[in-house]
């Protein structure tokens, strides 16, 4: 088993060397997608500052509160989308074929999915999402308990293996429905988008829903209740603030079953 | 839809199979089949012992795949880079990569391109450098899915040379599957034959021939333009196709001995020189194809679905391709 993951974890680490020096063979369109993509992340911090210029809180919750909203979601976000993001494009592999390719190396099909064109500049997103993570722990006025700092990385772990279990489960079901890559992007975008904000924002009907339908609440949402010291909306017990390990493990579970199921059914294409 | 159904085969290690048959006969099916690529719906596959759906990262490191529409190799890099990549993958010794590679250079000439990223690679060069990625790790059996498809002349050659001397040299198990019937002349010892997803003639090539009424023809060049020849009555079957001035064609079952019509026709005339030609094996396989011929013995019906359910309608792929 360990090894096993060991050996999981070399092959990533190889696919990812490959790819990253693909990338670098386009120096110029590198460097400038870099700049772009530092750009258009940087934009969501400044909606929320823009927001708090207007008004000094938000459904109650603070500017260093929302700050570690975000911070806990996106940089859970963002890592899961540097380490597997690609694998909605799996539909793309299955119709050119190059998905055949995949499963003729010595190697998980799902590892060389997600490591496929792999660019060290989705770390830049990464980095930006914990600046604001770290800006807003200095910011925050609250009692740091052991079992408050301990959950602040924990939560962001468990984030961002509930985010890669949607996207694996999403690419999953691109075996059947090649086209299904923009449905799952407004599960994985979507949800990081507004897992940046206190849930309690949209509404309980809302809420509720992301809690026990699409279970985002897990991401960030509930243990952050509890290291901003707040009482939970929907009054749900106070375990609920300590499981997004549980839920990220049963989804991860979930998304493994899904992977290998669709890999079985899968039908190739002609010649 | 059924893409294959009931085929059933045996590969001994060491042999150089052909697989041919017209496009959508189930060639490709097969070979993803017996890579682990496509889960048959009904029937059993071995290869080299393992069974290539549930094992199929272990069988990866016992096979080399080739196909030719398709390639394996990283785009945007070198050639090296990509087999620095599948040495990792695979565990090669040191040792052992870098005696493959430089065999690999020699035969395939690969050394004026080694460096140069794949995109830019011609398409001969890009065969070759995915002829030698899936190779390298010394797999016991290889398929090639349409190697040469595309390919100039030279660049044939150098590849059927280069399979023929694996074979030899490694007993490399290979399979083909091809269009091109000059491969299957030139490099297997046994072809298969595929039509409408099933097995219709498994055997060697010159059974092949024999198997539809193949014929063989003498090509006469005469002194001078004469009438029509003069034949014997043995064999039956012989007679003048063509007549082109003082050359001219004659045709006679491929199963005959073309000694007595030999004899005779230069008893009867003056002849300057004659050849023989084979059958031509294209014209054999069209035959095969629109012939509809029934499943010779090697289809084996009878082996049946070794599944053991009584289903009829389901792919029985059966394949022991022994590496041992």
């Amino acid at each position: 088993m360990v090894e096993t993951l060991a050996d999981t974890v070399r092959v990533y680490l190889l696919l990812v060397r490959m790819w990253s020096r693909a990338a670098w063979a386009y120096r110029t369109s590198f460097v400038l997608l870099t700049v772009a993509t530092a750009v258009v992340t940087g934009l969501d911090i400044v909606a929320i500052l823009l927001i708090f210029a207007h008004t000094p809180r938000l459904a109650d919750f603070t500017l260093p509160e929302v700050m570690f909203l975000y911070g806990t979601s996106s940089t859970a976000f963002y890592l899961a989308d540097s380490i597997l993001g690609t694998v909605d494009r799996l539909g793309g592999h299955v119709k050119a074929g190059t998905f055949d390719v995949m499963l003729l190396r010595p190697a998980r099909a799902l590892v060389q999915v997600a490591a496929d064109q792999f660019t060290p500049r989705r770390l830049g997103k990464v980095a930006q999402a914990v600046t604001v993570l770290v800006v807003s722990l200095s910011l925050l006025d609250v009692p740091w308990t052991p079992s408050r700092a301990l959950l602040v990385p924990l939560m962001v772990a468990a984030g961002a293996v509930i985010y890669g279990a949607i996207w694996v489960s999403g690419a999953a079901f691109q075996f059947v429905a090649t086209d299904a890559s923009e449905a799952l992007n407004a599960f994985t975008f979507g949800g990081n988008f507004l897992t940046q904000y206190p849930l309690v924002i949209y509404g309980r009907e809302w809420l509720w829903a992301l809690t026990w339908i699409v279970p985002l609440a897990f991401v960030n949402w509930q243990p952050a209740l509890y290291v901003l010291g707040r009482p939970d909306p929907l009054g749900l017990p106070l375990a609920f603030r300590f499981v997004s390990p549980a839920v990220a493990l049963a989804l991860a579970v979930v998304a493994a079953l899904a992977w290998r199921a669709g890999v079985r059914h899968y039908r190739s294409t002609g010649s | 839809m059924r893409a294959v159904d009931r085929i059933s085969f045996r590969i001994d290690s060491g042999e150089v199979v052909g697989y041919i048959g017209p496009n959508g006969a189930g060639k490709s099916t097969t070979v993803k089949m017996l890579t682990g690529i496509l889960t048959p719906s009904a029937g059993h596959i071995r290869v080299a012992g393992l069974n290539p759906v549930r094992q199929r990262v272990a069988l990866a490191r016992r096979i080399g795949v080739v196909f030719g529409q398709r390639t394996g190799l990283w785009w945007d890099l070198p050639l090296t880079d990509s087999f620095e990549l599948l040495r990792h993958l695979h565990r090669i010794p040191s040792a052992r990569y870098r005696e493959n590679l430089e065999l690999f250079t020699e035969l395939l000439d690969l050394g004026a391109f080694l460096h140069i990223p794949v995109r830019q690679l011609s398409l001969g060069q890009r065969m070759r450098g995915d002829l030698t990625a899936a190779l390298l790790h010394d797999p016991r059996i290889v398929y090639l899915d349409e190697p040469t498809i595309g390919l100039d002349v030279v660049s044939k050659a150098a590849v059927r040379s280069f399979l023929a001397e694996i074979n030899r040299e490694r007993g490399t198990t290979v399979l083909l599957t091809t269009h091109d019937l000059d491969d299957i002349e030139r490099l297997c010892g046994r072809v298969m034959v595929i039509a409408g997803g099933r097995l219709v003639y498994d055997g060697s090539v010159d059974g092949l021939r024999g198997r539809v009424n193949a014929e063989r023809t003498l090509v006469v060049d005469l002194a001078a333009p004469a009438p029509r020849l003069d034949l014997p009555a043995e064999p039956p079957g012989a007679r003048v196709i063509r007549v082109d001035g003082p050359r001219q064609w004659v045709a006679f079952p491929a199963t005959a001995s073309a000694a007595p019509l030999i004899t005779a026709i230069t008893a009867r005339h003056e002849v300057v020189d004659i050849s023989l030609r084979e059958p031509d094996i294209d014209e054999v396989v069209r035959r095969l194809y629109l012939g509809g011929l029934r499943s010779s013995a090697a289809a084996a019906s009878s082996v049946g679905d070794p599944s053991g359910t009584d289903d009829p309608s389901e792919t029985g792929g059966r394949s022991a391709t022994s590496a041992k």
